[in-house]
């Protein structure tokens, strides 16, 4: 551990430094994303493709509405918030890091020996192995639904709640990150894990999106001390349109998703830990 | 970082002690002690599941080994996985370290990146590579259309472009026709003889080890079975040149030649295959005992097999 900390510090950039560190991801990044625009129809069909899944997710939230006033104490247009929080974050994560969770594939191809063989660390080396510029369709769903939510909820706005949001989305990535992080962390335990980790991660996804009311007690516990989805979306949404919280959803924590999401992360690193551990332990 | 460039230089590029790896149910090396100088081009060489690619895999920091001790470069490769990706390059024959759907081009830029060459000197070695492996015309295409040999003669140069001390090729020639096998070992022995890069290298081919290898290591059930030149592995274990007879007309088998064995004989006794010990006699000689036999029509020689070699030590030692 000390020499693992000794050499976080040793790589650590200095101010000049930086953008030379960065260099190979942004090239490898830049080459994924031209891959990826190279065939346009086929690049613009999957893009259509992610807005269907986005509306398909809104239209979920839209039908229940149509047929109920409040849902978990939530309007309609509170739940579009959640819904927009959530969703931003979510394509986000999965823009950046959404592959990690096809792992299995990278491991049964010998890919990962690759990984080993070039000097990067090897979660960043995942990180940056691909970028699907696709999911823009999902993420551009859930900015309009975020615009629609805020211009017709009445928010009494001010600095702060702008912050709040800015803080919210950042969190909301890297919790959603962080969830696919160590589900590929787990899928070297597991290497045909992926329902379970799917259930983690589109599992998270889907319990982000909803008012945390409408879970019985256990769960939200774990929705947010444990996979702490509730950060991403819900609690903000209390605390932008000035909604009374409860006793396991008071109203500050809503400020607390930047810890939430280091706590996801600190549980990350260490899945992927021992996930490489493994790996080397039991072989390829 | 803290290691001097060339901190390999006084001790040996790879040191293994004592080296053992278990998996669940196998041992798959088994005391391995080895040391290979800088400089060194070494077969290493084995039946499939011998424990070759497990102990690459512990030379270049994937596997945690079970107990010994590997050092590659000078440096523990667990603990300095990067600093030893740096200083050595690595083909594994069966996978790819190219991006299959960019151009082949790309894959060298970005490779070149990751190892943070500066680009004007990253642009030189790449031309220099690409000439040499006459790969300008697939620069543009995307590695998946790649054939087998253009694919393989890529993998080398891109493991190659941060010229490293230590090149360690697993199978590099398996699969490829014998042009492409050519051409490739000619450029690995102008790469040595340029930069004096060590080389170790598995293969199922004894023309991989005859053209390119000083040294040969022979691994058997995790065991080093023989460490040597290879005109002394053929001495050790009496590895034969096979002389194949065409006859005129069927003829009994010839069982009476002196100091050879028949292996085979087919259609009827027309065509015979003979081996025997270079040490013992010659082609010419096995020929001319034939000779005074039966018309002979047509003969080819066949050299030592390295499947045949492996074989026979493992008899030697008493393993089937």
């Amino acid at each position: 551990m000390a020499d693992r900390l000794a050499s976080w510090r040793a790589a650590r950039p200095t101010a000049g430094g930086l953008a030379d560190r960065l260099r190979p991801y942004r090239v490898i990044l830049a080459a994924r994303a031209r891959a990826q625009l190279q065939y346009r129809a086929s690049f613009v069909t999957d893009i259509l493709g992610t807005v269907g899944v986005g509306l398909t997710e809104f239209a979920e939230v839209w039908i229940i509405f149509h047929n109920v006033e409040l849902l978990g104490g939530l309007d309609f247009t509170a739940a579009l918030l959640v819904f927009a929080l959530s969703n931003i974050g979510f394509s986000l994560a999965d823009m950046l890091v959404g592959h990690l969770d096809t792992l299995p594939t990278y491991i049964r191809m010998g890919q990962v020996d690759a990984f080993y063989v070039r000097p990067l660390p090897l979660l960043t080396q995942f990180m940056t192995s691909d970028i699907s510029l696709r999911r823009v369709g999902r993420f551009a769903v859930a900015v309009v639904a975020l615009v629609v939510a805020l211009t017709t909820a009445d928010v009494r706005w001010s600095a702060a709640k702008v912050v709040l949001i800015a803080v919210t989305i950042v969190s909301g990535t890297a919790i959603f990150s962080a969830l696919f992080t160590a589900a590929g962390g787990l899928q070297f335990f597991f290497v045909d894990g992926a329902e379970f980790t799917n259930s983690m991660t589109y599992g998270g996804s889907y319990a982000a999106q909803q008012s945390q009311r409408v879970f019985p007690d256990p769960l939200r516990v774990l929705w947010t001390f444990v996979i702490p989805t509730a950060f991403v979306a819900y609690l903000p949404t209390l605390a932008i349109l000035d909604l009374p919280g409860d006793r396991l959803a008071p109203v500050w924590l809503a400020w607390c998703s930047p810890v939430a999401a280091l706590a996801a992360w600190l549980a990350a690193a260490l899945c992927w830990r021992a996930g490489t551990r493994h790996y080397q332990g039991a072989g390829g | 970082m803290t290691s001097p460039p060339n901190g390999a230089a006084a001790g040996p590029i790879i040191e293994t002690v004592d080296l053992v790896r278990d998996f669940k149910r196998t041992r798959a090396v088994d005391h391995l002690s080895v040391a290979v100088a800088a400089g060194e081009s070494v077969g290493y060489i084995g039946a499939n599941g011998a424990g070759k690619s497990t102990t690459i895999k512990m030379l270049t920091g994937i596997l945690q080994p079970t107990s010994g001790l590997v050092r590659t470069c000078g440096l523990d490769p667990m603990r300095r996985r990067v600093d030893v990706a740096r200083r050595t390059g690595v083909v594994f024959g069966q996978r790819s370290q190219l991006w299959w759907d960019l151009p082949l081009h790309e894959s060298f830029t970005i490779l070149a990146a990751i190892h943070r060459l500066e680009p004007g000197q990253a642009r030189a070695r790449i031309e220099r590579l690409v000439d040499q492996l006459e790969m300008g015309p697939q620069l543009a295409a995307p590695v998946r259309s790649l054939s087998l040999g253009q694919r393989m003669r890529a993998e080398i140069a891109a493991a190659l472009l941060h010229e490293p001390e230590l090149l360690i090729l697993d199978e590099p020639t398996i699969g490829l026709d014998v042009l492409s096998k050519q051409r490739l070992r000619e450029f690995l022995l102008e790469e040595r003889r340029e930069r004096g890069t060590t080389l170790l290298l598995t293969t199922h081919d004894m023309g991989d080890i005859e053209r390119l290898c000083g040294r040969v290591l022979v691994i058997d059930e995790g065991r080093l079975a023989f460490d040597g030149t290879l005109a002394g592995l053929a001495r050790t274990v009496g590895a034969r040149r096979v002389l194949v007879i065409d006859l005129a007309e069927p003829t009994g088998e010839l069982s009476d030649i002196p100091h050879t064995a028949v292996l085979a004989v087919e259609g009827d006794g027309l065509r015979q295959r003979l081996a025997f010990d270079a040490s013992e006699t010659t082609a010419a000689a096995v020929l001319a005992a034939v000779s005074a036999r039966a018309q002979v029509r047509d003969l080819a020689i066949e050299e030592p097999d390295i499947e045949d070699v492996v074989r026979r030590i493992y008899a030697a030692s008493g393993r089937g």
